[in-house]
């Protein structure tokens, strides 16, 4: 008892000295926003640009747009053809990519630290120069296409967890997926990009993050040189469409040829972005309870069903507080094979059933609590990491800082408010089911 | 504001600290890598064992077995018991298998309250491992239904299909999961055995790369293998054959898009033409939207969304492999122009100017190697693992440099053959 007790306390004096790290925050006069964070391990820096725009603020029709964008970012602009980007980059020794979510649509380069210049400059560009060609863009819906294809059609999963979303969102814009349905991806044409891009793409809607071997103040002048004379330009925020209530569990079977059968159940719960201030440790309770659940290989799910009563041959819990909207806390896996998808479900709903009438024990609560501390220092391994956190945060509408006092929040919750979530949230009128049950074709 | 960007630019310039790394020896003969890493309060441990899936035999799927039931209870500690303690104290121990390779990692924070009992669980682990029949056949089960899995994912089952065209009767010919029917077939006894043949410390490789200092390290590398045996190495591995004739395997699977991979035994670790063929690589298939394939398959033609190649260097020849997934539909066009494309780089090898481009990609990229404690113990298990120079990052950069277009073209010429290439296609062609 002792022991531990001396263990949380260390693992404390960790948490405030080094997660805090050395943050710098520079606002320019157009708008964007900088964010600095000092990591002087080797001379690299990881630079990320965020924009304010994901597939949550897509219009019905339109779905995926955000994310065929970010592929037109790389086919030209005024300055430099299709391709160049990519080219200088390789030719910096750069690893870059992009990614597009729900919510944020994101670029970076990770580079030697005397390049940063040239990512500011090239990004710079970017944000308000690209050219659309339409040739260029008829050949990149076909890549994006084929990136559906790989991501979605061809791997039964995904394309279950697809119909499954779409079910539990009745009309939040949650419902629809990142890449967009094969029909949209189809039918949008390049004057559709160029709106979409001219609606969001300014400083005053996006954030950079630079993390790594710099001098902050040097990485001000750097952006004030680069993203300084960009305009800013008027801003609507999407329309705001939360989810209807949920009047009764919803169930989808989703039949596809396929070797194994799946599971999820998804309980909406609310997330930091759309709980009251006031009722915040409810969502960091939410979070303890799916690290009691599902957060290393002594918790719950780990110990009794996979283990104890084998009853799944793989399982999962997903919660995140950091969401723009109301999201779904899930479990799933794949049940093994001596027992069937049934068997799996009850197996789960009895799990629930037991935070709901009996707290959570003092030894589980605190080994949650340090398996969330000791992550939150492993993360500081990567600096990619360090900046996609503070990038997602600025960019769902949350102070970054938020995620320092993440540590704190989570080290005040206790068994009852563990409890006390269960009970409101994992009911079944929150519940949506989604089951995979294979079908042989040829 | 300009002076503190040139001053940023200056400071840049100087030379930057390439990990130096220290190598010795247990006393009971393990191989013991460290870099120290002093900015962050935590410690990497790998471990890794001549005990990949090339040693399973005829009972595939044996060396991940074993190594994963490391885990899962050790000593008189349940695996129930062993996570609970593991997760107290904020540390992890993971384990993976490949084609050589069996590693088994301990990630702990430094605090010597938390470091030290992580230590006595890695030794544990290591040293002393349950294989509990009721785990193994848990595990066992676990691995049949991932396999099941596999069957459903055309990208697993073109992986199986080409590594087994490749090698033949040669050991890379299995995939470390196995089949269903050979780990069906495994008992305990076969695990207990591989256990006792394989884990040794003259079989052991350490890396450690973490807040402590040289001595904690020798301390640390002595305690977690004390306790395993020294035995005789494991005899080396065959010689892989090259291949006699070129093969197309087309394997009907009911998905919309197409995956085909093509190639053949590639090289070694090692290999005196190892930096030709790495730049030579870059350019052709390995620097992700600009590479030649990319350039033709996608940039060009749109024709998919990944397309690439690369060499495996492995103990003996690992493969070369280059891969495309297309829509059913167009998979004749894009599978010519892959093969055009590699043709042509055989031909021609890159142009002076590409040369030039990619050096200074690689080279300039090179910092990103060494980025983080992750980064850089993947380096040190690869570098003690195969014998690699302790130089090998220093001169890195230097061995890159050194490369010409001559150099590339004759060593793509001598390794590879168009002509004999293995192209497996799955996917649902009409």
């Amino acid at each position: 008892m002792y022991k531990k007790l001396g263990i949380c306390v260390f693992l404390l004096g960790y948490s405030t000295s080094l997660i805090a790290g050395d943050v710098h925050e520079f606002t320019l006069e157009n708008g964007l926003q900088l964010i600095v964070k000092e990591d002087h391990r080797a001379p690299v820096v990881v630079s990320q640009v965020w924009y304010k725009v994901g597939a949550s603020y897509e219009p019905e029709g339109k779905t995926g747009i955000s994310h065929m964008l970010e592929h037109m970012m790389f086919k030209g602009t005024k300055k430099h053809p299709p391709g160049q980007f990519s080219r200088i980059m390789a030719a910096n020794g750069a690893s870059e990519n992009a990614f597009t979510g729900s919510d944020y649509t994101a670029y970076f380069q990770t580079i030697e630290k005397s390049r940063l210049p040239l990512s500011f400059e090239l990004e710079a560009d970017r944000m308000l120069n690209v050219v659309f060609i339409d040739e260029e863009f008829q050949k990149e819906r076909k890549v994006v296409l084929e990136e559906r294809r790989t991501r979605t059609e061809d791997k039964p999963i995904s394309l279950m967890y697809e119909h499954f979303v779409a079910t539990a969102y009745q009309n939040s814009p949650y419902h629809n997926p990142v890449i967009g349905w094969m029909s949209d991806i189809k039918n949008y044409t390049v004057e559709d990009l160029k709106v979409w891009y001219k609606r969001w793409y300014a400083p005053n809607n996006a954030t950079v993050v630079v993390v790594g071997d710099v001098d902050p103040q040097a990485v001000f002048a750097l952006a004030l040189k680069y993203f300084g004379p960009l305009k800013a330009s008027k801003i609507i925020p999407p329309y705001s469409r939360p989810e209807v209530k949920q009047l009764g569990m919803k169930q989808i079977t989703v039949k596809l040829p396929a070797k194994i059968p799946y599971l999820i159940l998804g309980y909406k719960t609310p997330v930091l972005n759309t709980i009251a201030p006031e009722n915040r440790w409810e969502v960091y309770a939410l979070d303890v309870l799916s690290y009691i659940l599902d957060g290393g290989k002594s918790s719950r799910l780990s110990k009794n069903l996979l283990r104890g009563q084998q009853i799944a041959a793989s399982i999962n819990v997903n919660y995140d507080i950091f969401n723009r909207l109301t999201d779904l806390f899930t479990f799933s896996g794949t049940p093994t094979s001596k027992h069937t998808i049934s068997d799996l479900q009850f197996a789960l709903e009895d799990q629930i059933k037991q935070l709901k009438t009996t707290l959570v024990t003092t030894d589980e609560l605190k080994r949650v609590k340090t398996k969330i501390l000791s992550s939150k220092i492993y993360e500081l391994d990567s600096i990619f990491y360090q900046g996609m956190k503070i990038g997602m945060l600025e960019t769902i509408g949350l102070d970054w800082r938020l995620y320092e006092s993440y540590l704190d929040k989570i080290t005040a919750v206790t068994a009852e408010q563990v409890q006390a979530v269960a009970q409101k949230y994992l009911i079944d009128q929150n519940l949506t089911v989604g089951i995979l049950e294979p079908k042989e074709k040829k | 504001m300009r002076l503190l960007i040139s001053l940023l630019l200056l400071v840049s310039q100087s030379v930057f600290a390439i990990p130096q790394i220290q190598h010795w020896q247990t006393s009971n003969g393990a191989n013991v890598y460290f870099v120290a890493a002093p900015d962050l309060p935590m410690l990497d441990v790998e471990v890794v064992f001549d005990a990949g899936s090339a040693r399973d035999g005829k009972k595939s799927g044996l060396s991940m077995l074993t190594n994963g039931l490391l885990k899962e209870g050790a000593a008189n500690l349940s695996a129930d018991q062993l996570a609970e303690k593991l997760d107290d104290l904020g540390a992890k121990i993971s384990a993976s298998v490949s084609n050589d390779m069996a590693n088994v990692k301990l990630r702990s924070l430094t605090k010597p309250s938390l470091l030290e009992p992580a230590l006595e669980l890695f030794e544990l682990v290591l040293t002393q491992p349950s294989f509990d029949a009721t785990s193994f056949e848990r595990l066992r089960q676990q691995t049949i239904i991932s396999l099941k899995y596999k069957q459903q994912s055309p990208s697993s089952i073109v992986k199986k299909a080409f590594y087994s065209a490749v090698f033949g009767n040669h050991p890379y010919a299995q995939l470390s999961h196995g089949t269903i029917e050979t780990v069906s077939a495994l008992t305990l006894d076969d695990l207990k055995q591989f256990y006792k043949r394989y884990y040794l410390a003259n079989n052991a490789t350490i890396s450690i790369v973490g807040a402590l200092n040289r001595k904690a390290a020798e301390k640390l590398a002595n305690k977690i293998v004390n306790q395993l045996p020294s035995g005789e190495l494991p005899a080396p591995l065959p010689e892989v054959a090259a291949l006699k004739k070129g093969q197309i395997i087309e394997i009907n699977h009911p998905s919309t898009q197409t995956k085909i991979l093509i190639g053949q035994p590639g090289v070694a670790r090692g290999v005196h033409d190892h930096f030709a063929l790495y730049v030579g690589n870059y350019i052709l298939g390995g620097s992700g939207l600009v590479s030649h394939l990319a350039e033709e398959v996608r940039e060009k033609r749109g024709l998919a969304y990944s397309t690439y190649s690369y060499f495996l260097p492995l103990r003996v020849a690992g493969p070369f492999i280059a891969g495309v997934g297309t829509s059913n539909k167009t998979v004749d066009q894009a599978l010519k122009v892959v093969k055009d494309t590699i043709r042509k780089f055989m031909d021609n090898g890159p142009s002076e100017k590409e040369l030039k481009i990619a050096k200074q990609g690689i080279t300039g990229g090179f910092p990103l190697k060494i980025k983080s404690n992750s980064d850089i113990i993947a380096y040190l298990s690869v570098i003690g693992f195969y014998k690699l120079p302790l130089d090998y990052l220093h001169k890195f950069n230097e061995n890159v440099e050194t490369v010409t277009v001559e150099m590339i073209k004759t060593a793509f010429q001598q390794r590879l053959d168009l002509d004999k290439m293995i192209t497996v296609l799955v996917g649902k062609r009409s």
